[in-house]
């Protein structure tokens, strides 16, 4: 077989379908060989290299399954780069292919050049330059095997123009065998009883739930450790969806943007026990004031993320799910009832809320609105970055995981609009929405032609204030008012730049036209563009200032 | 504190640098780095010595642990090991001046590897307080050119006590 033929046969035995991506010189060979085979797979040519990365991502996040793109190489190779660097941060599975120039051109500064290998060594979890084709199967194959094992997280192979057309025998290995690379799945009997025994003697122990737990599915063992114990719980960004958001137990989301009473249960907890976390800048505040009471348990795949940003007491080093089994039947049921009741309080003294106007139109409603017309239906939301990504992570509530397609680790705008593609594609069934700012949404904004092209209703929902937005509320909270290099009310006519791309657009201006809009924009089979005009001037509250401790925040009192 | 890190990695071309690029990206300096082929080609052996506080190093240790090309890692400093270094000084030697340098290099049981009618070169081994020392008494003649090969390292197979 030539390494063209290889490359489709591995995607085939990696039960690939659908993938994502844009051609060039170098992969001219392998588009080559998809051609042959155009109706085995969903190819989903994108305008932008970058969305063709963060659509593998919203794939793989959506879906569970390893998410795939492919770009020729040079500048094809350096658009991946953003979107490569997004999956690694949130350990998302991804493999991209990149085309190289030929062997024998390598670092020759031959045209279309550039040492791909080496700009992302950084940014992905491994990645392989193939240098015989006698390589190149078993390369993929441990490609996806690195990209879906342990600790999820992007893979690249590089691939040079001469090995796509270059034969060998096809030999796919029936398992792969790499003696430095062993993840660890089963924690140790030992810590996890230390665990048992911290949560028994614990009079206020708190569950900080992140990411880790929607990848290795452990949600309802977090439930029912959670209410077994009577322990209240926090879900991360990462982790909204994996708790159920009407439950007497949660505490939202904590953190920069959290919830004041997520906040001070981290304040005043005597143990937490964190799973699938990692103790980001974002959720402590300032790391010396965390915690002050707390012993730490952490239970996490990845040996380096503990001890990384706080001294942990118990580390257990596995899976959430197979943890969480182990240590539920060792866990004793208990009430505690002072702590539920303590938390309870700060519930009814700091709610979070807004205050609504029937004059202009409240971002915070808006979600609020798309959540209930929504809440009936298989939705997926991605979200953009900025105050629209944390009034979506406030207001809408995430019943199930895998329904929040969100930038968190590296927090890229222009992540959101392509991720949503990549989630429409992997799940056609599904309502896929993406709330948007009006700087975001411009960062990709050429994928509205792929959507177009290849039929995906997707709805973009922009919280239009003309700013942005977040990096102005740093400036009028911090910096004295000094809006520099914030405005972007000159922007293109929203609605007349969807219906240039052939779909329906839609302004909404005042607070009674929001819920008949979503309506309306969910009955149309196509996708759709609403462009919300709303207070240019509202901040996302509650909020710890950069530097300040958790229960040093502002803002957020109705 | 100093710390020697002894690495198993694969013998494939990109490993050197995707280790440098590790200890770097965490503002790391390495104060040397040596590799070589072990007893089996497909293996390389990196002896690596940094200077850092122990958390962050702990940090390092485990973020090398992770890298797919990475077999095994250990901070060997912290048990009984032995630890060696080559290097060569060529040192300013006038006719006058040999026979004391000669001295000198006998003492530390190092070698005279070249000579020229101003200068001789020197190879010695040995740990690093050796090394400085032998340095350090060259200094004053006057140190033309030094190379260092970096230490190499390996655990004592006899721990127990004596
Ligand atoms: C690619 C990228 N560039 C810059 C930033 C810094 N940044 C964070 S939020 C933000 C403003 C986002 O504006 P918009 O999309 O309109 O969202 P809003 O905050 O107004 O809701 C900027 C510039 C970023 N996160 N990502
Ligand atoms: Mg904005």
């Amino acid at each position: 077989m030539t390494g063209a033929e290889i490359f489709v046969e591995c995607l085939k035995r990696e039960g690939v379908k659908e993938f994502f991506g844009y051609p060039g010189g170098a992969v001219i060979p392998l588009f080559d060989e998809l051609y042959k085979h155009w109706e085995e797979f969903r190819f989903i040519l994108v305008r932008h290299e970058q969305a063709a990365a963060h659509a593998a991502d919203g794939y793989a996040r959506a879906t569970g399954k390893v998410g795939v793109c492919i770009a020729t190489s040079g500048p094809g190779a350096t658009n991946l780069t953003t979107g490569i660097a997004t999956a690694y941060m949130d350990s998302v599975p991804i493999v991209a292919f990149t085309g190289q120039v030929r062997t024998a051109m390598i670092g020759s500064d031959a045209f279309q050049e550039a040492d791909v290998t080496g700009i992302t060594r950084p940014i992905t979890k491994h990645n392989y330059l193939v240098k015989d084709v006698e390589d190149l199967a078993r390369i993929i194959k441990e490609a996806f095997y690195i990209a879906r094992t342990g600790r999820p997280g992007p893979v690249l192979v590089d691939v040079p123009v001469d090995i796509g057309l270059a034969e060998t025998e096809f030999d796919y290995p029936e398992k792969v065998e790499l003696r430095g690379y062993k993840p660890n799945y089963k924690g140790h009997p030992l810590q996890i009883k230390k665990v048992a025994k911290a949560i028994e003697e614990s009079e206020r122990p708190l569950l900080y739930v992140g990411g880790g737990v929607v990848i290795s599915g452990a949600h309802e063992e977090v439930r029912q450790l959670a209410e077994k114990a009577n322990i209240p719980v926090t879900t991360t960004l990462m982790a909204l969806g994996t708790f159920p958001p009407d439950h007497p137990l949660y505490l939202g989301m904590p953190g920069m943007h959290g919830t004041r009473y997520a906040n001070m249960a981290f304040i005043e907890c005597d143990l937490i026990i964190a799973v699938g976390a990692r103790f980001d800048d974002r959720v402590t505040g300032k790391i010396d004031a965390f915690a002050p009471h707390a012993k730490i348990a952490h239970i996490d795949i990845d040996p380096a993320a503990i001890s990384k940003n706080v001294e942990v007491h118990i580390p257990v080093v596995g899976d959430a799910k197979l943890i969480l089994r182990e240590l539920l039947p060792l866990v004793k049921p208990r009430p505690r009832n002072s702590w539920n009741d303590q938390i309870d309080e700060w519930k009814r003294k700091w709610p979070l809320t807004y205050r609504n106007s029937d004059s202009v139109v409240k971002p915070q409603y808006v979600v609020e609105q798309i959540y209930e017309a929504t809440k009936d239906r298989e939705t997926i939301i991605a979200t953009e970055v900025g105050q629209n990504q944390m009034w979506t992570a406030q207001y809408y509530k995430f019943h199930r995981p895998r329904t929040l397609l969100t930038s968190g680790g590296l927090g890229t705008m222009g992540y959101g609009f392509p991720a949503s593609i990549g989630a429409q594609a992997g799940r056609p069934d599904a309502l896929v929405i993406d709330i948007a700012g009006d700087g975001s949404i411009q960062m990709n904004i050429q994928e509205l032609a792929t959507v177009v092209q290849h039929g995906l209703p997707i709805k973009i929902a922009i919280l239009n204030n003309g700013y942005l937005g977040m990096v102005r509320q740093w400036q009028e909270l911090f910096w004295g008012r000094r809006y520099s290099a914030v405005d972007i009310a000159v922007q293109p006519d929203f609605v007349k730049l969807a219906e240039a791309y052939g779909i329906k657009g839609m302004r909404i201006e005042h607070p009674s036209e929001v819920r008949d809009a979503i309506e309306e924009a969910l009955k149309e089979p196509g996708p759709v563009l609403m462009d919300f005009r709303i207070e240019r001037e509202e901040n996302v509250f509650p909020m710890v200032p950069a530097g300040k401790a958790l229960h040093e925040m502002i803002g957020g009192l109705a | 504190m100093k710390h020697t890190i002894a690495a198993l990695v694969e013998n494939r071309f990109g490993v050197l640098a995707r280790i440098a690029g590790l200890f770097s990206a965490r503002g790391f300096n390495i104060d040397s780095l040596t590799v070589g082929e072990t007893e089996d080609p497909t293996i390389s052996r990196m002896t690596i010595v940094v200077e850092g506080d122990d958390r962050v190093l702990e940090q390092v240790m485990k973020q090398l642990n992770k890298l797919v090309d990475v077999i095994k890692v250990s901070d060997i400093s912290s048990q009984k090991f032995v630890d060696r270094e080559l290097v060569l000084i060529k040192v300013n030697a006038p006719r006058s001046r040999r026979s004391e340098i000669m001295e000198i290099a006998e003492v530390f049981r190092a070698k005279i590897v070249d000579i020229s009618p101003n200068t001789l070169t020197i190879e010695a081994t040995g740990n690093e307080d050796k090394i400085k020392a032998i340095i350090g008494m060259l200094k004053p003649f006057g140190i033309k050119e030094l190379a260092r090969t970096g230490r190499v390292a390996m655990l004592r197979e006899f721990r127990g006590e004596v």
